[in-house]
């Protein structure tokens, strides 16, 4: 029963996060390409120009609703579905998520009223500023959660405190300055500008094809294509450094995105592979069905470092005492003190009993950063599924690659003034627009599915972290967002495909 | 700041939620007139100005609610956790009140969009009655109690399957998400006499207002009343007791919350004179402050006084205090320094709101602009 609750929440949780992302990614980055046509607007004073930005602002006032109703959610299902979360780490967690709410909701929600009904009730320049302070807004807050995830990938600045039975926050720079939080913030944030180009390329190819306002088309086109490229440039540099993180901090998660089981020096990225399906962590069987390799690349986007060695899934779980690498069984074996030393500790307080409790406090702290893995019951647990993290990072990368070709390829054939007759290429940006969303969602499932079976890494262990309630609630509201999100969805698309029919339309 | 000690900074952090609370209940005004769509609007137009003069705030009273659950969790987790965690019907009803809320003003009048306007129209009007009313129950628990245990560890869980549900037989509780229910409308009547210029519109508020202010004084009479008569459960160190007049004996011993109290009261009815009987169009201020003022004062008869903020009707001993659910001293200090920056937000929203505002909205408006609800 108790593994029912656990799956029926991550279930919910997922549900809410996908379609959460759905609508972001496209906000962050149109409020950007907004800010910038606008600002072409008010420079040059052509009113083509504030025609333009009217039509992308409509679409995104579509977006951004369906995203509020989302993300409401988000927030409120920490305490909901992971109470036990929510105490043992809220006293970190909940900082990032406030801040986020100070400072910016409040600008997001403020100035989107005047983007959308300020014309001609502020000054344009007033009015230029409030779209500007809607993109960092929301960039902000993407800023804020993201700190917050990142924590929760590689936690630090906090100690466990044994009295409270949580984790207390020691050090708020250590938090908020964390490696991984801002090379998944940029990550993040860029995935979200490459999106809102693809938005606008494609549908400005759409009206290219069909031949209606081939002229405004050409010029969102060009905005697009051109912050598509800069971005997917970020994307690409943002996306390594994200990976190092990640080889420094969750090998384990690097592994199964790999899907390496025998770790070597000088380690191989696997470019493109089938995995062999009947393949088991600690047998002898191929990896394997097929597989491109490009040699090193992995110790050196990994580590920096072409003789590093990079740990395998085998090395991770069985142990590796040649390169340093101790094995789960003796993780959870020492987690397992740690747990009966909090015990211990607990009742000895409670008798009064002082030296009983001082030994039992030395013994926790000797194993402390063991204390999650005490959670766990078999070695193999400590690695997530493999074949999804493998296969989601593999296509996210492969359609980032193509992002940055399609967006360079525009551009080439803008300068060349063939654009509108290329319609092989109008079709392939139509098309990219899916592939975008696809990306950014397969992101962050090798995020969160590579994360596991951790709610915090290596901290507190996914199973510990739910609130204790009955599997059926979750489920009547599991299929409730099923219900209410899928018809938003549907709303949402079709009020967007008849709003770009419509065209854009004169100021 | 920093030699501030423990409890000074959770009843810093207590008042702080007091105030996020009243800021909120104000600017529930958007639920009331959600509400009262039908009533005071009999043409397309009417019914469009409306919309577009609540479609100007709504993502403020939004952002309220999620800075209010923000605050909680960043300052009293443990409050957060059993909460939300326990009484979990009753949020997730909350949550999915204000989730069809979030899309209704962009999609309801958007072609071709799936539901159709009526649809759109009924989740604004679900999100202005049964949302404001669950939220004021939720509320009223506070006061009431809710069925959970915390154990050693501070994990939590609720003691019945209706996972919060049972508070709505609870009258006090009704009564107290009632009372919200036609304050929110009371200020929403406040709000369009200010805001909208459409005479009919505005004669049809006054009327309704006179109705709902009948109500609302009712209401809050019951359970002013209620209230100062109900035992509530005080702490000392690690014991907790029932007493009776708890609420009332708080109000008496403490004269800054007695006279915000009575200020509030007297700025609402206030309010409600100049609009009733002077045609005046300036009540939305006066009700304004007075519900921040009226909703901080009974809202801060917890948490201070040794008052738990969260009573457990399973087991007093698991009730929650500001103590024994807050955050360490370190985060609510570094959150301390963090809320420095409210009075910068309020500013902004002021002043943004003020150049918003400075015309009445009217028909015309709404039918030349380009992005209208």
């Amino acid at each position: 029963m108790e593994d029912y609750i656990v799956d029926w929440s991550r279930a919910q949780f997922a549900l809410t996060a996908l379609y959460h992302w759905i609508f972001v990614p496209l906000t962050l980055g149109l409020t950007f390409i907004v800010a910038i046509m606008e600002t072409i607007y008010v420079k040059t004073g052509k009113e083509e120009w504030k025609s333009i930005t009217k039509f992308w602002m409509t679409l995104l006032g579509i977006n951004f609703a369906i995203g509020l109703a989302t993300g409401i959610i988000m927030e409120f299902e920490f305490g909901t579905n992971w109470s036990n979360y929510s105490w043992i780490v809220g006293d970190i967690f909940g900082a990032p998520l406030a801040i986020e709410g100070l400072m910016a909701f409040f600008m997001e929600s403020t100035f989107f009223a005047v983007m959308f009904f300020g014309w001609g009730k502020v000054s344009k320049k007033m009015h230029l500023l409030s779209t500007w302070l809607v993109a960092i807004g929301s960039n902000l807050s993407a800023l804020w959660i993201l700190v917050a995830n990142g924590w929760m990938q590689h936690p630090t600045g906090m100690k466990f405190n044994l009295d409270t039975a949580r984790f207390e926050m020691s050090n708020f720079f250590d938090v908020i300055f964390n490696p991984t939080a801002y090379s998944k913030f940029l990550h993040t944030v860029g995935s979200g500008y490459v999106m809102g180009s693809l938005f606008v390329v494609g549908i400005s190819a759409w009206f290219l094809l069909k031949g209606r306002d081939t002229l405004l088309a050409k010029k969102s086109i060009v905005v697009g294509a051109t912050f598509g490229l800069i971005t997917s440039i970020f994307l690409i540099l943002t996306g390594d450094e994200s990976a190092h993180q990640v080889a420094l901090h969750q090998p384990t998660k690097l592994a199964s995105m790999e899907a390496i089981y025998d770790g070597q020096k000088r380690e191989s990225l696997i470019a493109i592979g089938e995995l062999n399906p009947d393949k088991e962590i600690g047998d002898k069987k191929d990896d394997f069905l097929w597989k491109i390799e490009i040699p090193y690349a992995l110790s050196i986007l990994g580590y920096h470092k072409i003789d590093a060695f990079v740990a395998g899934i085998d090395d991770l779980v069985y142990g590796n005492p040649k390169m340093g690498i101790e094995s789960a069984s003796s993780k959870i074996k020492k987690g397992k003190i740690a747990i009966e030393a909090l015990k211990t500790y607990k009742q000895a307080k409670k008798d009064n009993d002082m030296p009983k409790a001082k030994e039992a406090l030395a013994k926790f702290r000797t194993y402390e950063k063991y204390f999650g893995y005490g959670y766990l019951k078999n070695p193999k647990d400590i690695i997530p599924p493999i074949a999804i993290s493998f296969y989601s990072f593999h296509i996210m990368v492969g359609l980032g690659t193509w992002f940055l070709v399609l967006f360079g390829l525009v551009l080439w054939f803008i300068k060349k003034d063939k654009l509108e007759t290329s319609k092989t290429l109008l079709y392939l940006a139509i098309f990219s627009i899916p592939l975008g969303y696809l990306a950014g969602e397969l992101g962050w499932v090798v995020a969160e599915v590579g994360r596991q079976p951790w709610a915090i890494f290596e901290m507190l262990p996914t199973g510990m972290a739910t609130s204790q309630i009955s599997t059926t609630s979750v489920q009547i509201t599991f299929w409730l967002f099923v219900l209410i999100f899928t018809a938003l969805l549907i709303s949402e698309i079709k009020i967007m495909l008849t709003q770009i029919k419509n065209g854009i339309k004169e100021a | 700041m920093n030699n501030l000690s423990l409890l000074t900074l959770q009843q810093y952090w207590w008042f702080l939620i007091t105030v996020l609370a009243g800021t909120f209940v104000f600017m529930t005004f958007v639920q009331g007139g959600q509400f009262l769509l039908n009533r005071l609007a009999k043409t397309e137009d009417e019914k469009d100005v409306i919309i577009n003069s609540l479609g100007r705030k709504w993502e403020l009273t939004f952002t309220s609610l999620v800075m209010f659950g923000g605050a909680l969790f960043a300052a009293f987790p443990l409050f957060y956790a059993v909460s939300f965690g326990g009484a979990y019907y009753v949020w997730m009803a909350i949550l999915f009140c204000f989730i069809v809320q979030a899309v209704s003003y962009e999609y309801r009048k958007k072609i071709n969009n799936f539901l159709g306007q009526k649809v759109y129209e009924t989740f604004l009007y679900i999100n202005g009655s049964v949302g404001i009313i669950l939220i004021g129950i939720a509320l009223a628990t506070l006061y009431t109690g809710g069925n959970f245990i915390k154990d050693d560890m501070n994990l939590s869980h609720w003691t019945n399957l209706w996972y919060g549900l049972e508070a709505v037989t609870n009258p006090f509780n009704v009564a107290f998400g009632l009372m919200l229910f036609f304050l929110s409308q009371v200020q929403a009547n406040l709000y369009f006499i200010n805001n909208i210029a459409e005479e009919t519109i505005v004669q049809r508020a006054r009327k309704e207002l006179c109705k709902d202010s009948k109500l609302f004084l009712g209401f809050f009479i019951i359970v002013a009343i209620s209230l100062f008569s109900i035992s509530g459960v005080e702490y000392q160190d690690n014991s907790f007791t029932l007493v009776s007049f708890k609420f009332l004996h708080n109000l008496l011993n403490t004269p800054a919350i007695l006279i915000g109290l009575l200020i509030g009261v007297v700025s609402i009815l206030y309010a409600l004179y100049i609009t009733l009987y002077k045609n005046s169009t300036k009540g939305i201020w006066f009700s304004g402050i007075g519900t921040i003022l009226v909703v901080i004062s009974v809202v801060s008869l917890l948490g201070f006084n040794h008052t738990v903020i969260y009573p457990s009707l399973s087991d007093i001993n698991s009730s929650l205090t500001i103590e024994n659910s807050s955050g360490s001293h370190y985060t609510l200090l570094v959150m301390g320094y963090v809320s420095f920056l409210v009075p910068i937000v309020l500013g902004y929203v002021f002043l943004v709101w003020r150049s918003m505002d400075r015309e009445k909205l009217t028909i015309d408006e709404v039918k030349s602009d380009h992005h209208h609800y």
